[in-house]
């Protein structure tokens, strides 16, 4: 995994659009495999006849695809080169409205880097002001770039919660996936977290680590993971942080071309739908999120909106953040397909981590 | 048979209850156990599984363990670490012996 990449679109790649991704998943020979690899069978075998959402707790918003870096794992396929794909002022402003009809607690900012899209601060400030717990879904490698060099303590003023991404707490596996050098910057930018009060167990400064395997293998779930990481991080690198959550690789993007090109797509997927697990299907982001598109679109999940399976109404309309109606979503059902299974296996993966241990 | 070795018997280990259910049961309920977390991690015993495996040159458990590790959260500098233990102890197992050799010499020679 160790060569840098650049992103689908910018190579033309096979890869590139949601409809070559998904072809490529349904053409994966399953049969052997529980529930043949069809998620919905596994939903309704385990007395899950429709998924459903529950009440909306977490409001995700994907200001864009624009990243200061390439990673191979990459789910959003984003990169430096994804300058069309960033969500304006407008849409913003279509999101806080709608906010204001929801009883969502927290608004979940993600991207790409989502602190490079020009209407970020303005974002975060409105969500703050608004009384939302507001979390930043950050590469660390961004905090470096002069003109955020304040940012670690603009978010302490205001409670953002910081969650970071590092695949490993050694430094070899964190390069391997993320580029050369990025373990280095990534401790720098802690250390920049830990400096204004990140990390210490203060609620108002909440500093996540997030952890992708690195490979084709699945997120570990034990609690003495968190307790090795804090101990690595603290021995060598005089590093803390609040707590660990470990996600499975979702077979999308630049991931699934990995699984493809070094032939471990066809092993990942059977370990994926075997490892399902029905204890994680309650849990499951999609029945607690809404997740919005740069350009207004609402989806069920980051998984979905990449692979463009929208949310619909029951009567099978798409919806827009613009025309926000707090019904629609409760009415309807969420779009699943292969790709859920990386929801579902082991101890499961939702952006909050594990769903059971 | 065609080989000694075969992938395909590791994901079917469990096919040796055929001869004996109430062995393999017991044996595979005393494994899940011994791999449970407990005083040691679970990533610690999936490290010191990938260096007995290696002492036992067992590929199937070479395979399932090296897996392990990478899941339980080690990376390939710790696991190479645990196989240089293994190789330590094998090494030092051999040449420690080497006194009973000298012990020999020394009383048979002039
Ligand atoms: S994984 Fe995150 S940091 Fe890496 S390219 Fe994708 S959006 Fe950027
Ligand atoms: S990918 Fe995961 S979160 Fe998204 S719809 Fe499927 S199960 Fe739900």
């Amino acid at each position: 995994m160790s060569q840098p990449t650049t992103s689908l679109v910018q190579r033309g790649a096979r890869l590139a659009t949601p409809q070559a991704q998904l072809a490529t998943l349904a053409a994966i020979d399953l049969s052997k495999t529980r529930h043949q690899g069809n998620f919905a069978t596994a939903l309704v075998a385990n007395g899950w006849q429709t998924l459903t959402p529950t009440d909306l707790e977490i409001f995700q918003i994907n200001v864009g695809k624009l990243c200061n870096m390439t990673c191979r794992h990459c789910h959003v396929d984003a990169g430096p080169d994804r300058i069309q794909e960033n969500m304006n002022r407008e849409t913003i402003d279509d999101c806080l409205r709608a906010l204001d009809q929801t009883p969502a607690h927290t608004v979940d900012i993600t991207g790409g880097a989502p602190e490079l899209n020009p209407h970020f601060r303005y974002l975060v400030e409105q969500c703050v002001e608004r009384g939302k717990h507001v979390i930043d879904r950050c590469n660390l490698t961004i905090l470096l770039a002069p003109r955020f060099h304040d940012l670690p303590e603009w978010f302490a003023a205001r409670g953002v919660e910081v969650v970071c991404s590092l695949p490993h707490y050694r430094q070899r596996n964190t390069d391997a996936q993320r580029g050369d050098g990025t373990f280095e910057k990534s401790i720098v930018a802690l250390r920049r977290l830990n400096a204004v009060g990140y990390g210490q167990g203060d609620p108002q400064k909440r500093l996540t680590l997030v952890a992708n395997p690195v490979g084709a293998f699945l997120a570990s779930s034990n609690a003495s993971v968190e307790q090795e990481w804090k101990a690595g991080l603290q021995k060598h690198h005089g590093v803390t942080f609040d707590r660990l959550i470990a996600l499975n690789n979702m077979p999308i993007a630049r991931y699934l071309e990995w699984l493809e090109e070094s032939g471990n797509l066809q092993s990942y997927m059977e370990l994926l739908v075997n490892s399902f697990n029905p204890g994680t299907v309650d849990g499951l982001m999609c029945r607690n999120t809404l997740s919005v598109g740069w350009d207004g679109r609402i989806f069920d999940c980051d998984f979905n909106q990449m692979l463009n399976l929208e949310s619909r109404t029951p009567e099978g309309h798409s919806l827009h953040i613009r025309d926000f109606k707090l019904q629609d979503l409760v009415d309807r059902q969420i779009g699943v397909d292969r790709h859920c299974f990386g929801c579902t296996a082991g101890a499961g993966s939702s952006c909050g981590g594990a769903l059971c241990m | 048979m065609s080989e000694y070795y075969n992938p395909d018997h590791l994901p079917q280990f469990d096919r040796i209850g055929e001869g004996s259910p109430e062995l393999a049961e017991k044996f595979f309920a005393y494994y899940g156990a011994v791999f449970a977390e407990g005083a040691l991690s679970a990533r610690e015993k999936a490290l010191i599984a990938l260096a007995v495996a290696h002492t036992v040159q067992c590929p199937y458990c070479i395979d399932a363990y090296s897996k392990s590790c990478l899941q339980q959260g080690s990376d390939l500098e710790q696991m190479t670490e645990a196989v240089h233990v293994a190789t330590a102890i094998r090494g030092g197992a051999s040449l420690i012996h080497g006194l009973q050799m000298l012990d020999q010499v020394n009383k048979l020679g002039m």
